[in-house]
């Protein structure tokens, strides 16, 4: 073979080769553009489901024994203290036992089928009514009502809400890991509050105390 | 555009993504760190309302005052009631942890009837109705006196019940376990009037002569002893321990004596002889109020003289000597007697000897010193409606001479036929606390037919025929007068403050349910409705109190006789309680120790203070023995080293515990160990001593006053 010759079939295999280096990118860019739309589906699936089902697997739904009109009772007796009271020792009684329902229940006040309901299965029967209570916090939790609601005179709307204004019970959506209520972490699952009682996680008591008294206090402050 | 494995990658990376920007996993890891905070699995218990009960804790005869304190109605803790008369807020750990034996897996849940070996459920009905028919058969044949009962003490209106039953059914034989309360009444009936027993006013006195007391290991009452001996430290006050070993009372006193086991009364005798001869009695005193001095003083300088004494007790003459010279410069001196807890009798002479050192020093019915204490006035009890039936009965003298439980076994054991037909036993288990477990067990198993009204599968329940249970303390009714050497009056009120948890009664009905059975005057007798209505009644014009306060207190205007003293018996010079065995044989000397963390009283300790034992006590199931170093190496025992006592009543294999606060030649064995009844927290662990010490009846007071047994220890 002679020299022209020679540099002839080395053009030619070049251009082969781009041709096929061409083709390569080619098809290198289809590739990504695939991986990227399989990566952007995935994302979305996963985000959307682990925000908007995530919640509907952990919470399991429940309902109260009936429902119980916080605002006719409120109405009725004038405050939240009547009935979720505080006992001579100071602690703080929670939700009232079926002797204070008596107080006023011994017979039918109304004509709700709640409160004939009540009357049958609970009142009549002197048996404590099994409430799934919202606010209840883990048992690595001490909290005092009486040092807020006494000594640093809280309004209990600040960390319940308006549940006093309420007149039926919301279903009660327990965690299925944890075992309490949702409402400890918020509804929101980002754990986004609008208004102090939305969340009551220890974030939320640190975030109230050091605003109030300048430092979010100590662990055993809590955690006897 | 085709499918690759960078498509794949790209689905995991943005699942991945997608679900790392989520709330998922940070909400995951919070609710994770909640559960493993909070484990499921772990019981909480229920909050609830904080309330406090106030009773009295009957578990030994200290009648401390307890506050339970109670969530939401169920309770959970023990504590001392404040301002109580007797305990002022203490509490001992037996009375803390009395909520086990409310839960006990040993406590007998239902009546049960023994058939062959095996314990069958009966009806509350069904029970009474058997227990019924036999008592009706046993006044069918005129011999109602063939019914005993064995209670621990005739205090009170269940036991007041049981004895009044008796009394209608037309038997004597009511009998209470022996106790150095009672060697203390006959004392004070032998030297100052019947009737009586003595206060001492220890808070006050500023020297305190303990003749083996264990003053903080649960003598007397034991938590308003220990307040005593706090104030002691405060006050300056002297406190003198005689004992053969160091005790814990003995390490806190501020002068330890060691004394050969079985010698107190000579000692005490010596120390008179001092007194007298050097004339540091209280002349006064002993002109004006006693009688048989002469005979005393000459019978003590004649046989006590402290080089005399020496030789029988082992402390030095000079230091006899000392302790008199400081007894009688003292200006509130004391002397008291009875051995560790005080559960079991001492001998007369001991305590007699104990007494004339109080005597001589004229401390009678004085501030800081002993007060003669008429028996607590109590109880409205109306007559017994007695048929010919139970005045014939009643007209037999009592089973046993001196009207002791061991006089009773010891008669049971010698008859052919057992001169007891039925027995009750409540609140007592004498086939675990009394000396010579073996023949005392024989002696129960010759009697035809037992009732225990026992709240626990105790070792003399496992025996009884049939049981009726009781309520135990926390959950009935009951009054509690008074608490042994006392110089106040505190009556004090049981009330239930749980339960009942399982199917029992309190014994006071149940004894109301068996006469209003038997119909006729024993029905008529026990007129109450129930046990609530009796105890109403019988307390009369003081149950407002009792119920309002939970207690009653007289402290001031006490009807204290008069301190005329008699040293009559004690000038005697009657013998001492000796040691049953010879020296040949056994040449060691086996005495029982209390421990406070041990009860060795009617129940069995709690898995709690079980657990608060030394383990130079009790190892695994092992119970260790004191011995001096010196008595070990001439045995050739080490530490740890298993050995077999042995004993006249028996042998038992031990380990050994090297202890140089024991006297050479002595060994030391832990009371309140080795039960044999089905308990999972204490069954097996140890051995009873009272498996290895005989009973010895005392002249003086014909109780059982042994206080030791000669031994010998072998290496294994």
């Amino acid at each position: 073979m002679n020299e022209l010759e020679e540099k002839t079939e080395d053009v030619s295999m070049d251009a082969v080769e781009d041709g096929q280096k061409e083709e390569q990118k080619a098809e290198g860019d289809s590739g990504l553009g695939m991986g990227v739309l399989f990566f952007l589906v995935a994302f979305v699936v996963c985000f959307l489901s682990c925000w908007l089902l995530f919640p509907k697997v952990l919470y399991s739904e429940k309902s109260q024994p009936f429902n119980f009109n916080h605002r006719l009772h409120v109405e009725e007796t004038g405050d939240c203290e009547s009935c979720h009271s505080f006992r001579d020792d100071g602690s703080f009684a929670g939700i009232p036992k079926i002797s204070k329902c008596l107080e006023c229940h011994d017979e039918q006040q109304g004509d709700t089928k709640d409160e004939a309901f009540f009357i049958k299965n609970y009142a009549s029967k002197d048996k404590e009514v099994p409430w799934f209570i919202y606010s209840k916090q883990p048992d690595c939790v001490f909290f005092s009502h009486a040092a807020h609601v006494k000594a640093a005179g809280m309004d209990c709307k600040t960390c319940h809400g308006d549940i006093g204004d309420s007149t039926k019970c919301k279903p009660y959506e327990e965690n299925r890991i944890t075992g309490y209520s949702r409402d400890i972490w918020g509804k929101s699952i980002w754990g986004i509050k609008k208004h102090s009682w939305d969340r009551m996680k220890m974030d939320d008591c640190a975030q109230c105390h050091e605003k109030e008294t300048g430092e979010k206090g100590s662990c055993f402050q809590c955690h006897k | 555009m085709k499918v690759d494995r960078r498509s794949f990658l790209g689905l995991g990376l943005g699942a991945v993504a997608g679900v790392t920007v989520s709330p998922l996993p940070w909400k995951l890891i919070d609710d994770v760190s909640i559960w493993t905070q909070n484990w499921p699995w772990t019981p909480v218990p229920p909050d609830g309302e904080v309330t406090y009960d106030n009773t009295v804790c009957t578990l030994c005869p200290g009648h401390c005052g307890i506050s339970v304190r109670k969530i939401n109605g169920r309770p959970v803790k023990i504590e001392g009631r404040k301002g109580y008369p007797i305990n002022d807020g203490g509490v001992c750990l037996h009375g803390l942890s009395s909520l086990q034996y409310l839960y006990d897996p040993a406590r007998v849940k239902q009546p049960l009837m023994k058939k062959g070996k095996v314990w069958e459920k009966i009806s509350w009905k069904d029970a009474i109705t058997l227990v019924t028919g036999k008592l009706a058969e046993l006044r069918k044949k005129q011999s109602p006196d063939r019914l005993a009962c064995i209670t621990d003490t005739d205090k009170g209106t269940i036991s007041g019940l049981f004895e009044r039953f008796l009394k209608a059914f037309g038997s004597n034989n009511f009998y209470t376990i022996s106790s150095m309360d009672k060697t203390w009444e006959k004392t004070f009936k032998m030297m100052h009037h019947s009737g009586s027993s003595p206060g001492f006013d220890l808070k006050n006195s500023d020297f305190i002569l303990s003749f083996g007391c264990g003053f903080i290991e649960g003598w007397g009452s034991p938590v308003h002893n220990f307040k005593i001996n706090s104030a002691w430290k405060e006050n300056k006050a002297k406190f003198v321990q005689i004992e053969p070993r160091l005790s814990h009372t003995a390490a806190k006193a501020d002068m330890w004596i060691p004394v050969k086991p079985g010698t107190d009364a000579d000692l005490a005798l010596g120390m008179c002889c001092e007194i007298i001869s050097k004339d540091l009695y209280d002349t006064s005193y002993i002109s004006g109020f006693t009688k048989g001095f002469n005979d005393f003083s000459n019978m003590v300088k004649k046989n006590y003289t402290p080089e005399k004494v020496s030789k029988t007790t082992g402390v030095p003459a000079s230091k006899i000597k000392e302790l008199a010279l400081k007894f009688a410069k003292a200006k509130t001196p004391v002397a008291i007697a009875g051995k560790g807890r005080g559960y079991k009798a001492g001998s007369m002479k001991e305590f007699t000897a104990v007494h004339a050192l109080n005597c001589l020093a004229g401390n009678i019915n004085k501030k800081g010193g002993v007060w003669t204490m008429p028996f607590m006035e109590y109880g409205n009890w109306p007559a017994i409606n007695m048929d010919s039936v139970a005045s014939a009965g009643v007209s037999k003298p009592v089973i046993g001479e001196s009207g002791s439980v061991a006089a009773l076994f010891e008669k049971i054991n010698a008859s052919k036929k057992s001169p007891v037909d039925l027995l009750f036993v409540y609140q007592s288990n004498p086939c675990f606390t009394m000396h010579d477990v073996k023949a005392v067990e024989k002696a129960v198993e010759k009697i035809p037919f037992i009732v225990s009204f026992s709240s626990v599968m105790d070792e003399t329940a496992e025996k009884a025929d049939i049981i009726l249970p009781s309520h135990m303390f926390l959950e009935r009714y009951e009054d509690v007068p008074g608490a042994f050497g006392l110089v106040e009056e505190v009556t004090g009120l049981c009330v239930p403050v749980a339960g009942p948890v399982f199917n029992t009664k309190n014994p006071g009905d149940s004894i109301l349910m068996i006469a209003k059975a038997l119909k006729g005057s024993v029905a008529s007798s026990f007129p109450w409705e129930n046990y609530h209505a009796c105890l109403e009644k019988i307390t009369g014009d003081i149950w407002d109190k009792l119920s309002g306060d939970g207690y009653l207190r007289k402290d001031a205007n006490l009807p204290y006789l008069r301190p005329d003293a008699d040293f009559s018996f004690a000038a005697q010079n009657t013998e001492s309680v000796k040691m049953e065995g010879s020296e040949g044989s056994f040449p060691l000397i086996l005495v029982p120790v209390d421990n406070m963390r041990l009860f060795s009283g009617v129940f069995a300790s709690s898995p709690f203070a079980v657990k608060t034992v030394s383990d130079t006590i009790i190892k695994k199931r092992d119970i260790l023995v004191e011995l001096n170093p010196v008595t070990a190496k001439k045995i050739g025992l080490s530490h740890g080293d298993y050995a077999m006592i042995a004993t006249p009543k028996g042998t038992a294999k031990v380990k050994v515990h090297i202890f140089e606060g024991i006297m050479p030649g002595v060994v030391g064995m832990d009371e309140g160990l080795g039960h044999t009844a089905e308990n999972i927290f204490i069954k097996d662990k140890g051995v009873n001593v009272n498996e290895l010490v005989g009973p010895v009846i005392d002249t003086g007071s014909g109780l059982d006053a042994a206080w030791g047994i000669r031994a010998k220890l072998s290496k294994v």
